[in-house]
């Protein structure tokens, strides 16, 4: 199977999910109008990853903005991702001060089961 | 700061946020404020681009596209995101139900409204499955203010104010 890598546009998040290093990451922007047509190839290579994951996967999320057609979308990421054995982490990155985006991730780490890391930085 | 009154297609939609953004990093110091305007102002423009009814108005033969507003505003307690649509009566009750038990909710109960949504896996073909409204409140750090101005024996028109404090 193919990685994704997509380029981030401003309404769409950049995209790198490498196989071999068990690294997926999804980081900038997620506010387009239509989110299902832009998450449904990522949902569909966690479905084939999960068939022969690494031993350890990391998922590193990393928004400034996401709106609610995303939020829905993300949650179908993790939720795909709960189907992968092996160790998972989950790092949900946040800018200092976006309480708002720091309680996004807390939305997450209580819906789906996999650990969650919060790490705080100073600019996405 | 914008305001706008028109037609309304994903390009201008695009072009208001780009300007929204800019003049919001010169304005506004705090980028928690930015942010949720900024937020607030997608899922505003969102709901309007979805929720654009092809209308027939009633003393018009043709079905028309019709105009909607969008004003962003400086107050003197930070901002307000202001938008104005038409919508088919049949549909008001709705709406309002929603926007009423939503005004009723502390902001825990908002949050807690949202995580439930979220997770419930419902979802309408927008894809938000409803989510808009409740994450436009939870931003907000105000009741959410809202009108229906009857226009025909079909429509009205409908405006929503969320207020942002910086």
């Amino acid at each position: 199977m193919d990685d994704i890598k997509i380029k981030g546009t401003p309404k769409t998040p950049t995209v790198n999910f490498i196989k071999e290093e068990g690294k997926l990451e999804i980081k900038g922007r997620s506010i387009p109008e239509n989110s299902i047509e832009f998450y449904k190839p990522l949902i569909d290579w966690i479905e084939h990853y999960s068939a022969s994951p690494s031993d350890k996967t990391k998922i590193n999320i990393q928004l400034e903005y996401f709106n609610t057609s995303s939020s829905k979308c993300i949650l179908d990421v993790f939720k795909k991702l709960e189907a992968v054995s092996g160790d998972l982490i989950v790092n949900w990155y946040y800018e200092e001060d976006d309480e708002d985006m720091l309680e996004a991730g807390e939305d997450y780490e209580a819906i789906i089961n996999i650990p969650f890391k919060m790490i705080e930085v100073e600019e996405i | 700061m914008i305001s706008f009154k028109g037609d309304i297609n994903t390009e201008l939609l695009d072009a208001i946020l780009q300007v929204a953004e800019r003049k919001l990093i010169q304005i506004e110091k705090t980028a928690k404020v930015r942010k949720r305007v900024f937020n607030i102002l997608v899922e505003c423009l969102q709901n309007l681009y979805h929720h654009i009814d092809q209308i027939k108005f009633d003393d018009r033969e043709e079905i028309e596209k019709p105009s909607v507003i969008v004003v962003i505003a400086r107050t003197v307690r930070g901002f307000s995101i202001i938008t104005g649509n038409f919508i088919l009566n049949n549909d008001i009750d709705q709406l309002k139900d929603k926007l009423q038990e939503i005004n009723e909710m502390d902001s825990s109960e908002i949050k807690s409204l949202y995580k439930k949504v979220l997770s419930s896996g419902t979802r309408t073909k927008k894809g938000g499955g409803g989510l808009g409204i409740i994450d436009i409140a939870r931003k907000s750090d105000d009741k959410l203010e809202y009108g229906f101005i009857p226009f025909d024996s079909v429509s009205s028109f409908f405006s929503l104010n969320v207020k942002v404090s910086s």
